[in-house]
């Protein structure tokens, strides 16, 4: 059997008819059914789908690795024709790290908080025998000044903890690439990144790939993404093939139809909306805020307006005081100086002095469905606890309301009213806590990063609700994101904020046309396109060092 | 956000450093720790006054008339008010005098030689004391390395035939009474094959050597008695790690499953050992009086106890303010010892 594998020399990996289990309580449960995959040396493989698509899963069963409590049921992998399905555990060891590499999706969590980052690159190395620690760590400075880490023959010496997100991702790969191996196994490398994080972040990993010749399997949700790093995209929908192609060929030419509503995702698009009129009042107005955490500002003297019926994207890096705007807004971080206006009316800053009818009016959606939600409430409790504070309604009245609410939301009431969050879907769950702000029937709703943790077909779904919901109820949202492609599909005016300062703003019009400021026109041009040839054009439009983060610090 | 916040929490400490910050900690535990002592100086002189009969009706037994009760309690000032009793006795425990034992006392009284120069209670704790720290030193040097090690070979070896059968064993030994496991010891190493004497009946100036032999059975129960807590924690400690991403990658580079353990999840997992290894001593320190009465070992304990049967109050008291700082001491230690393990802070940003 194996024989055939290595027969054709350029096959590095081959996986035929895998079918993958997981275990949930006593029962085996089908993650993968009978997927197959060839790679060939230095090639890239996109693989993409939506969460619970299996692709982690495979892209670990690639180097014969099975997480606790999943199984191959069925099939076989090959690696350079070693079967690693019937090898034993320490031949398995000798490949791992050596010639089959892993990069994890958070840096932060993979790396090991006890020891310092050069230890830790060095490790596989000196284990597997390839090199004495002085080489290694010597190859380690130079594979991070190549990923053009700052102070490369430092940086090393430093643990976890102190360095920044998109730095350890860089020196993941590092690691990574510490023994030379044949393949990388990529799994969602970016996905926690910022966007201009995300860059540089991309194009270390394509320029060290492409320099030592290395074949990888990239994991991720991101077609604009996979199409700057793969040769070939293979796209999984809950654990089957949908189809494989070459990339451009996928991009331009997607045959499936369920590969082309994915491509459609990004054509969502609001009307633009008649300019404000001159002199109306605003419903919320935040004028020269300045807060602080304990002794450090966080914001620095913020304004901006938000009118009736209107949505305003905050846009920002994390740790750009989005959502420390929104505590202020909401009164559960009082402003040091400044003041906050609700149709035109001064609001108390902390929210235990506003009363319920101002307090009704502000209502939150936040990021994480799973813990803003309580576990134990049933949907019809979690909605009908703020009918019963605010409008006073009880018994058969309340029941009434909420299942109008549920209705708006577009879940059935007979279906879903006496289920608890854990048997709901994210998309689901989202448009729970969306029913549960407009519970209070407020004018204005905070939505704090409402559809990053969803897949995008579900993403989709919640921004089209969200935009109904607004026509219907003539609602105003602060929206706060990082995502430009969300901010492009429903905001009618744009609030770019950096460390703690508003850069930018204006209607969307205007801030999606040049001139722009230069951080915006920063963030603008690291949002990945659907364009194979994105990232080589941008690389050479603006040179290494003025994407990403190198760019941000040129600017302060 | 909350990155900003522990940002923000790491900057706010920079400019004091670790060291400082720890320092802070001790000097707070330690106002706290003499705090507690006082209340447990209150809490036990109350509660050896509730006891029914005092020191005087103790020591003479059914026979007494009232005049002998009379006099010896007028001699030993119990037929004072017990608030100034108390008062009393905290004002020489604060300047270092923690009084004269009552039985000493009286026994002088009795030869007539009361010159007025009596055994303090300090000069009597203080040998018995040592003992009792040598022996949890004893104890401790055996139990703790014997349990990590268990602990993390169970983590390795989880779920096998040698992870259930030490988990059955040191179940037993912990389930089972001290003097059970003391006498089963004697029975093995002392009578059916003579390798250790099984009385430690140690004096002052016995040669290291000897002193070690006699206090190796009673230490060897008492590792029996404090390893399960231990190595279990070891073992949950790690094995809660095992799941973590930074493991899953040390696997995926290929690294050894023993090295795995002991380089990746060990430092990890330090700060709830430590706690539990400090919980453990703490017992070796104030709780052993069953395995000094089987091995007629002069400890601590068993002063402690003679002490409350006869009402000796000053004794007692003495004897419990050493447990409780024995207690408040090991406690800080372990904070301390998991705050520095915990390389965020040892190395801030």
């Amino acid at each position: 059997m194996e024989t055939d594998a290595s027969k054709h020399d350029d096959v590095l990996v081959e996986m035929k008819g895998i079918w993958m289990e997981g275990r949930s309580d006593e029962d085996w449960h089908p993650i993968i059914n009978g997927v197959d995959l060839k790679l060939r040396q230095g090639e890239v493989l996109g693989l993409i789908g939506e969460s619970g698509a299996g692709k982690s899963t495979l892209g670990l069963a690639a180097m014969g690795f099975c997480r606790d409590g999943v199984r191959i049921s069925k099939g076989s992998v090959h690696f350079d024709g070693i079967d690693l399905l019937s090898a034993s555990s320490e031949d398995k060891r000798k490949l791992l790290g050596k010639r089959i590499a892993y990069v994890a999706q958070s840096a932060a969590a993979s790396f090991n908080p006890a020891h310092r980052l050069i230890d830790q690159h060095t490790e596989a190395p000196i284990q597997h025998g390839i090199m004495t620690k002085a080489e290694s760590e010597a190859d380690g400075m130079e594979l991070y000044r190549k990923l053009r880490l700052p102070n490369p023959d430092e940086i090393g010496f430093r643990y976890p903890h102190q360095v920044s997100g998109g730095q350890l991702q860089r020196a993941m790969t590092a690691m990574a690439m510490a023994c030379r191996p044949d393949l990388i196994i990529f799994d969602e490398p970016t996905t926690a990144l910022d966007v201009t994080t995300q860059i540089e972040v991309l194009a270390s990993i394509r320029q060290i790939v492409e320099e030592f010749n290395t074949a990888a399997i990239y994991i991720t949700h991101d077609l604009a993404v996979v199409a700057q790093m793969a040769d070939t995209i293979k796209v999984l929908l809950k654990g089957d093939e949908v189809e494989e192609a070459e990339t451009r060929e996928m991009l331009s030419n997607p045959t499936q139809a369920y590969t082309k509503s994915l491509w459609a995702v990004r054509e969502f698009q609001r009307p633009a909306k008649p300019a404000v009129l001159t002199g109306a009042t605003p419903v919320i107005s935040v004028q020269n805020v300045t807060a602080a955490y304990g002794k450090i500002d966080v914001l620095h003297d913020i304004s901006f307006d938000i009118h009736q019926g209107r949505t305003v994207a905050v846009v920002g890096e994390s740790g750009s005081g989005k959502s420390t705007a929104a505590r202020c807004i909401t009164g559960l971080l009082p402003p040091r100086i400044g003041q906050v206006e609700l149709d035109g009316a001064s609001l108390p800053l902390d929210y235990r002095k506003r009363d319920r009818s101002q307090l009704q009016k502000i209502q939150m959606i936040y990021q994480m469905a799973d813990t803003a939600l309580n576990p134990r409430q049933t949907v019809g409790d979690i909605i009908g606890r703020p009918v019963e504070f605010y409008t006073g309604l009880t018994g058969k009245a309340r029941r009434k309301r909420v299942e109008e609410l549920m209705d708006q939301i577009e879940l059935p009431a007979d279906q879903f009213i006496d289920r608890l969050p854990s048997e709901m879907s994210g998309g689901q769950k989202q448009r729970v806590g969306i029913a549960r702000s407009l519970a209070a029937e407020p004018n204005f709703i905070v939505c704090d990063e409402v559809t990053s943790a969803l897949d995008q077909l579900v993403a989709e779904g919640i921004l089209r609700l969200l935009a109904d919901l607004q026509d219907k109820l003539n609602l105003s949202y602060m929206f706060i994101t990082h995502d430009l492609a969300t901010v492009k599909s429903i905001a009618d005016e744009v609030v770019v904020m950096k460390d703690g300062c508003v850069v930018e703003q204006g209607p969307k019009a205007e801030m999606f046309t040049p001139p722009h400021h230069a951080y915006t026109d920063l963030l603008l041009s690291s949002v990945p396109e659907m364009d194979p040839d994105w990232l080589t054009n941008l690389l050479q439009e603006r040179g290494v060092d003025n994407i990403g983060d190198a760019a941000v610090g040129k600017m302060t | 956000m909350g990155e900003a916040a522990a940002n923000l929490i790491l900057h706010e400490k920079k400019p004091t450093g670790i060291l400082d910050s720890v320092l802070k900690i001790i000097a707070q535990r330690l106002a706290l720790g003499l705090l507690t002592l006082f209340i447990v100086s209150i809490v036990i002189f109350a509660a050896v006054n509730l006891l029914p009969g005092d020191f005087a009706q103790a020591i003479l037994g059914q026979g007494a008339t009232p005049e002998a009760v009379e006099a010896i309690r007028t001699d030993l000032g119990l037929d004072q008010h017990p608030v100034k009793r108390y008062m009393q006795w905290l004002g020489g425990a604060l300047q270092g005098d923690l009084g004269s034992s009552f039985a000493q006392a009286n026994f002088a009284s009795f030869v007539g030689e009361d010159s007025g120069v009596r055994t303090s209670v300090a000069q009597q704790i203080a040998p018995r004391f040592a003992n009792t720290m040598f022996l949890a030193g004893v104890t401790a040097a055996i139990a703790v390395p014997f349990a990590v090690t268990l602990g993390i070979l169970a983590a390795l070896y989880r779920n096998s035939i040698f992870d259930r059968a030490t988990n059955i064993l040191t179940l037993s030994s912990i389930s089972s009474p001290e003097f059970f496991l003391a006498y089963v010891l004697i029975l093995f190493l002392a009578v059916l094959n003579p390798w250790l004497p099984s009385l430690s009946n140690i004096y002052d100036g016995m040669a290291f050597s000897d002193r070690l032999e006699k206090t190796l059975l009673p230490a060897l129960t008492l590792t029996l008695v404090v390893t399960a807590h231990m190595m279990r924690m070891t073992r949950a400690a790690i094995i809660n790690l095992l799941a973590s991403p930074y493991i899953e990658m040390a696997r995926l580079k290929g690294i050894n499953p023993m090295r795995v353990i002991v380089k990746h999840a060990l430092p990890n997992a330090l700060a709830p050992i430590i706690n539990v290894v400090a919980l453990n001593l703490a017992y070796l320190i104030t709780g052993v009086v069953v395995v000094e009465v089987v091995f007629v070992y002069p400890g601590i304990g068993q002063l402690f106890v003679d002490s409350v049967k006869i009402r000796d109050i000053p004794v007692v008291q003495a004897c419990c303010l050493i447990f409780a700082a024995a207690y408040i001491l090991l406690n800080l230690t372990a904070d301390i010892l998991s705050i520095v393990s915990n390389p965020r802070l040892r190395h801030p940003k």
